[in-house]
């Protein structure tokens, strides 16, 4: 793993998610900074600031207000700047279709959201792992799955 | 400062003028590093004395650029000795499991400590330490990341692409491609060719 902290984007509508994960990727032996946002158009303004630093991962709730994950999902995919981005969908949904859906959409890991903490600290962690495992070995972005 | 005006009359009644400079070494580095780096034009971040951090990967071709400029100062790039055996280790599995030949029935333990020239033992701690990951899962990664190209590609079957990788049954491949990644081979099919439908449809 990499010397310095990965950085994490996370984008849920939900505070208390939003603590809990936090306090996951804390507890966790991978370096993270993260940044949260509160709902989809908070994350596309966030992403296309100028000489913003995009993150390492983009963690993405599907259910929010005003932009849900899926808009957001296929403005990431469609955008130069933003496509190469790692997307792990972060929701509450276990639904085989709304899985396959998202990795249609491109994206790169389904997490379902555990019921506990140790689970979460588990599958986040394995998640980023695996992303990291992507970005050494230059293997192709593009087959990037992961459902959990 | 009394000691430089003697100092500069001492020499102004030889012929020759000599002057006598101090320079702070690490602000002349990082001045010819800003210089050297701002050539590649990639945002960078000078971390200390002796680290750079890049904004993006350097292709190979912009780290052979960089080296040629910084040579002439006299400052070499570094790669630790540690992270270049782990990637010898990662070139050598990764030249096992996509070579065009069916993958080997020999232990990968055995093979990569006669390609590299050190004991197993050694590599396998070396590669935790360094990656916080097994060799075990790097050659799992690799397996089922030519799987699904093999799978992609379209052109073979499952039976032969568990042949080609040295699995033992079509079930043992199936249950480490779920495992690994969440998803049944079928799946994963189904899924990237509804991805080329949708580019498909999009660019017509």
């Amino acid at each position: 793993m990499p010397d310095k902290p990965l950085y994490v984007l996370l984008a849920d509508d939900d505070e208390d998610d939003r603590l809990i994960f936090k306090e996951a990727l804390e507890d966790i032996k991978i370096k993270t900074i993260v940044t949260t946002v509160n709902d989809g158009i908070e994350l596309m303004e966030y992403l296309t600031q100028d000489g913003v630093l995009l993150p390492d991962v983009v963690f993405l709730d599907l259910n929010m207000p005003r932009k849900n994950g899926m808009q957001c999902l296929e403005e990431i995919r469609n955008s130069p700047a933003l496509k190469h981005l790692t997307i792990a969908i972060y929701s509450t949904s276990g639904a085989e279709r709304d899985i396959e859906e998202t990795f249609v959409m491109g994206a790169n890991v389904y997490i379902k959201k555990p019921n506990d903490f140790s689970t979460l600290k588990k599958v986040v962690e394995e998640a980023m792992r695996i992303n990291w495992q992507y970005h050494i070995s230059g293997s192709n972005k593009e087959s990037f799955m992961l459902s959990m | 400062m009394l000691f430089l005006l003697s100092n500069l009359q001492e020499y102004s009644m030889a012929v020759f003028m000599n002057i006598l400079i101090k320079y702070d070494i690490s602000l002349t580095c990082k001045a010819i590093l800003q210089e050297q780096l701002e050539k590649l034009a990639i945002d960078f971040n000078i971390i200390g004395l002796n680290e750079i951090e890049f904004k993006k990967d350097l292709l190979p071709e912009q780290t052979e650029l960089l080296k040629s400029f910084l040579l002439k100062y006299g400052i070499e790039i570094i790669e630790n000795q540690k992270t270049a055996l782990v990637q010898k280790i990662k070139d050598a599995i990764t030249d096992m499991v996509w070579s065009d030949d069916i993958l080997p029935n020999i232990a990968t333990s055995a093979y990569l400590a006669d390609t590299l020239n050190h004991s197993y033992g050694y590599l396998s701690n070396l590669f935790s330490e360094i990656t916080y990951s097994t060799i075990e899962n790097y050659i799992i990664f690799q397996k089922i990341e030519r799987v699904k190209q093999m799978t992609i590609s379209g052109n073979y079957t499952l039976t032969e692409i568990s042949y080609q990788l040295n699995y033992s049954s079509v079930a043992h491949l199936s249950n480490q491609f779920k495992k690994t990644t969440g998803l049944t081979p079928s799946a994963f099919q189904r899924i990237v060719k509804k991805k080329r439908e949708n580019r498909a449809a999009v660019s017509n």
